[in-house]
């Protein structure tokens, strides 16, 4: 174990792989040294397995009506209690989990990639490619991304595909700017001139040399934006213009549970607490990830 | 100029979320019983015949000699809604913004000078509640808990029914007018309407403008001449406020403009939880009936609000920082 | 040499890190009269920190220990914050590196001067003006109520260096800790900041420390010279003795000091393996 320990601290790796290692190794050891990150680690991985595994957490079928146990309050029977057609509460948010991880996977997956290359084309190739790029990026930027969402969905009519598209359509310009920035700081590297002496074109010094070194700086990004846009996708869902039931998406859970707000509070917060704790967990991860990858202590000498 | 096309855009973007819309315009005016003819003829009158760039410039023309098409739902002129409602919109995000900026420099200040305290970790706690509660989900709680329990604030609305229409209205901020007829107690009771989700609005923009203000004051925490007041004998509550703190007020102006901008947009959610008749509960109503015209509308105004905060903040920080002169 | 106005004995500064904690100044001991004292090494040797823990001003995590840390019949480890804050600036004070980062870019000259005085004394604001301009005419600058309303960004280097000295002699402190005074100037203009401090330090009878890598401004300037490398005093001898030097490390910073009837074709390297263990 400690000689494991050596191999992946050694000042003077032999390998690539060795070097690799040790500096992915060297962050966990950073971001394990902070509780509030390994919380959120936890809360995102428990997110995920839930989502997977949904029938085994859930006591109940998230869909049966069952009349009857209309609008119980938590008990034994029923964790988190049922809403006003007599579905259990808890089973629906575990079910709810999948369809948060869709929609949160599926925007990063658009939005992401579409930012980076962006970003990325617009610093490598400067001029007027540049100009034009992130002048569209600045003008989606300096708008209202909630409004435009929503906006959007109102167009497009509701359902979560199109609650993935309008957020994404929303969300790719922040990833643009970093990819952006951190293009024009590689992109006069010697490495690149190497590259393009070799006779690499430019698509393939994007993909192959610029696209890998922005990725860490836009996935910290992505991670903070996570919460960001569960939080959106379940204003929607309020809204009545995300999922459609009975899909078990939290917002519009809470969003059915409003009518019940005064006698049955637990039909409208639990599906809140389950959107606080999942985004909090995302920005707890995110922010460690940021202080490790970016560490500026304000104390040095 | 980029201004001018910044706002180009927006007419362009929400330009072509009208295009999107499945519903056939023509259709709606003509219903789905009309003749080809007639349907042909509409079309044309509509200038729906034309090139989409054609289009697309007089729909600049309309909208900036302020016709925003009519509203299906009230039959009235958008742009005639739209600045009905705003003032709500603006009375509450303007006391949210003041909430959010007293509590939040300060937080991020004290976050800052005790960096790794325990105190900092609560306020770094806090603040990232801030980005992970739904506005509408903390606004049902809210009057669940401060209304419907405790009975410490009143309820949805801006006024009780009692109390409305009682003065007349000069601003169309309540708090203004209400002190302006000197009717104290339409004041006390529109206060206790408003406190209620303008603290909830202060929450999320304090979150931000907390996280903003330790991050500036650490980098300047860090900084020599912070050493050099230090060196002087400076006292520590001085060195923090006088040194630290000063070159910092500039960029928080930016970023206090910017989650300004941010509260109007976040009064949406909350406006439709407290029945707030803002522009927000405007914008949502017109998305449940599909009134078009009205969601473009509020779209553009909100969005147009925005963009100018942000760049009157950005010109503020050229003008009040002696740097850049 | 008169009673010292301050004693230093097997000071240490400490800083934890992930392998366990480093000592970056490691039993310097020193006294200072009314004198110039120059400490030399370079970067990294500990000399900014040594200065700076006389100040209290290393900060944390950092650790400073000493068994004798006195000024002015005071013991500066033990004393509260309170009465550390009464010696800052009025007794002993600090010219910092480069005015560019040392100097509020917020606040004009005058108020940064001029805050030194309100800090330590109650003067009326008027009176502080005066003697804010008086100090700004003896640091030789022409136009002092142009300076006065000036910001830092307004002013060259050279000036901006002899407004720091204002700002750090206007309370006139016992001692005055120069800390690389003159390394961010152009060399033009480093004479003159030079010859500057000279004749203040000299006027008000106060001692000096002053902090370089660069041997000769300092073996020319001091009377006194302390040589520091790796966080220890290897060396400590008059300034003119500077040719006599024994220690290995001081002959080889010698050596590589270029000369202008310069005959070697390369300039030696410090050969550090010859004598790390001395």
């Amino acid at each position: 174990m400690a000689t494991t320990r050596e191999w992946l601290l050694t000042e003077s790796p032999a390998s690539r792989l060795q070097a690799r290692l040790g500096r992915s190794y060297r962050m966990l050891l950073a971001l394990l040294r902070n509780p509030l990150a390994v919380l959120g680690a936890m809360i995102v991985l428990a997110l995920v397995i839930i989502a997977i595994f949904a029938p085994f957490f859930a006591t109940h079928s998230p869909y049966t009506v069952e009349l009857t146990d209309r609008l119980q309050p938590p008990s034994k029977e029923f964790w988190l209690g049922t809403d006003e057609l007599g579905r259990d509460i808890w089973s629906r948010l575990v079910f709810g989990a999948r369809i948060t991880l869709i929609i949160v996977v599926l925007v990063a997956a658009i939005a992401a990639p579409l930012g980076t290359i962006v970003g990325a084309v617009s610093g490598y190739l400067g001029g007027w490619a540049d100009r034009i790029l992130m002048g569209i990026t600045d003008i989606f930027l300096s708008m209202p991304k909630l409004i435009l969402a929503l906006a959007f969905v109102a167009a497009l009519g509701p359902g979560i595909e199109n609650a993935v598209i309008a957020i994404a359509i929303t969300s790719w310009p922040a990833y643009a700017r970093i990819a952006r920035a951190e293009t024009l700081t590689i992109r006069n590297c010697e490495f690149i001139f190497a590259a393009r002496l070799q006779g690499a074109s430019a698509a393939r010094i994007i993909v192959r040399h610029i696209l890998p070194l922005c990725s860490s700086s836009v996935i910290i990004r992505v991670t903070l934006d996570m919460a960001g846009i569960i939080l959106t996708a379940a204003g929607l869902g309020f809204l009545g213009l995300g999922a459609q039931p009975p899909l078990p998406e939290w917002g519009a859970m809470i969003s059915r549970g409003r009518a019940f707000i005064l006698d049955q509070w637990w039909v409208a917060t639990m599906p809140g607490f389950a959107i606080v704790i999942v985004s909090l967990g995302f920005c707890f991860l995110g922010d460690g990830l940021r202080d490790v990858l970016d560490p500026k202590s304000g104390n040095s000498q | 100029m980029t201004t001018a096309f910044t706002f180009l855009g927006l007419l362009a973007i929400t330009f072509f979320i009208g295009r999107v819309v499945p519903i056939d315009p023509v259709l709606a005016v003509v219903g789905d019983r009309a003749p080809q003819a007639v349907y042909e003829r509409v079309r044309e009158e509509m200038g729906l015949d034309r090139p989409l760039f054609v289009q697309f410039f007089s729909y600049v023309g309309d909208v900036l000699s302020g016709n925003f098409g009519m509203s299906v739902t009230t039959q009235r002129p958008v742009l005639d809604d739209l600045m009905q409602v705003f003032p709500a919109t603006l009375e509450m995000a303007t006391l949210g913004i003041i909430i959010g900026v007293a509590l939040g420099v300060p937080m991020g200040v004290i976050a800052a000078s005790r960096q790794g305290s325990l105190t900092d970790q609560a306020i770094r706690v806090v603040g990232l509640l801030g980005y992970s509660m739904p506005a509408f989900w903390l606004g049902l709680v809210g009057l669940l808990v401060f209304y419907a329990r405790l009975q410490w604030v009143a309820g949805p609305g801006r006024i009780d029914i009692f109390y409305d229409g009682l003065i007349p209205t000069a601003t169309g901020l309540m708090l203004v007018d209400s002190l302006v007829a000197g009717d104290l107690d339409v004041f006390w009771n529109a206060v206790s309407h408003i406190v209620l989700p303008a603290s909830i609005l202060g929450f999320f923009s304090l979150a931000y403008i907390a996280r903003m203000t330790r991050s500036f004051m650490l980098n300047q925490l860090g900084q020599e001449y912070v050493t050099t007041a230090r060196v002087k004998g400076v006292s520590e509550r001085a060195v923090i406020w006088r040194h630290a703190f000063r070159p910092i007020r500039v960029p928080l102006i930016t970023v206090v403009g910017l989650s300004y901008a941010g509260l109007l947009e976040g009064s949406v959610m909350i406006e439709t939880v407290f029945s707030w008749p803002g522009i927000g509960n405007y914008l949502t109503a017109a998305l449940f009936n599909a009134d078009m015209n009205a969601v473009l509308g509020a779209t553009l105004v909100i969005g147009a609000v925005f963009i100018v905060i942000n760049k009157v903040s950005d010109a503020l920080y050229r003008v009040l920082d002696p740097r850049a002169q | 040499m008169s009673e010292p106005l301050l004693e230093v004995e097997n000071l240490r500064v400490r800083f934890p890190t992930a392998n366990g904690p480093v000592e970056v100044v490691r039993g310097v001991s020193f006294a200072l009269g009314r004198e110039r004292l120059g400490i030399v090494g370079e970067s990294g040797s500990g000399k900014s920190l040594t200065g700076r823990s006389i100040l209290r001003l290393v900060r944390a995590p950092g650790k400073v220990t000493a068994d004798r840390l006195r000024f002015e019949g005071k013991d500066l480890l033990a004393i509260s914050e309170y009465e550390m804050r009464q010696i800052r600036g009025a007794r002993i004070s600090m010219v910092m590196q480069d005015p560019k980062f040392s100097l509020n870019p917020v606040m004009t000259m005058g108020e940064q001067i001029g805050e030194t005085l309100a800090v330590h004394g109650r003067l009326p604001r008027r009176q502080i003006r005066r003697r804010v301009l008086d100090m700004l005419e003896a640091v030789q600058i022409r136009e002092p109520e142009r300076v006065y309303g000036l910001y830092p960004h307004e002013v060259s280097g050279g000036m901006g260096q002899r407004v720091m000295i204002a700002m750090m002699l206007i309370p006139e402190p016992a001692i005055l800790i120069a800390d690389e005074p003159t390394s961010a100037l152009d060399v033009s203009v480093q004479g003159e900041v030079l010859r500057l401090i000279n004749d203040l330090i000299t006027r008000n009878g106060m001692g000096l420390i002053f902090i370089s890598h660069d041997l000769n401004l300092v073996s020319q300037f001091c009377d006194r010279i302390l040589v520091m490398y790796r966080g220890e005093i290897v060396e400590e001898c008059a300034a003119g003795a500077l040719e006599k030097a024994r220690h290995p490390y001081k002959r080889g910073l010698l050596a590589s000091v270029p000369r202008i009837d310069e005959t070697r074709a390369e300039l030696p390297v410090l050969d550090r393996g010859a004598w790390a263990g001395a």
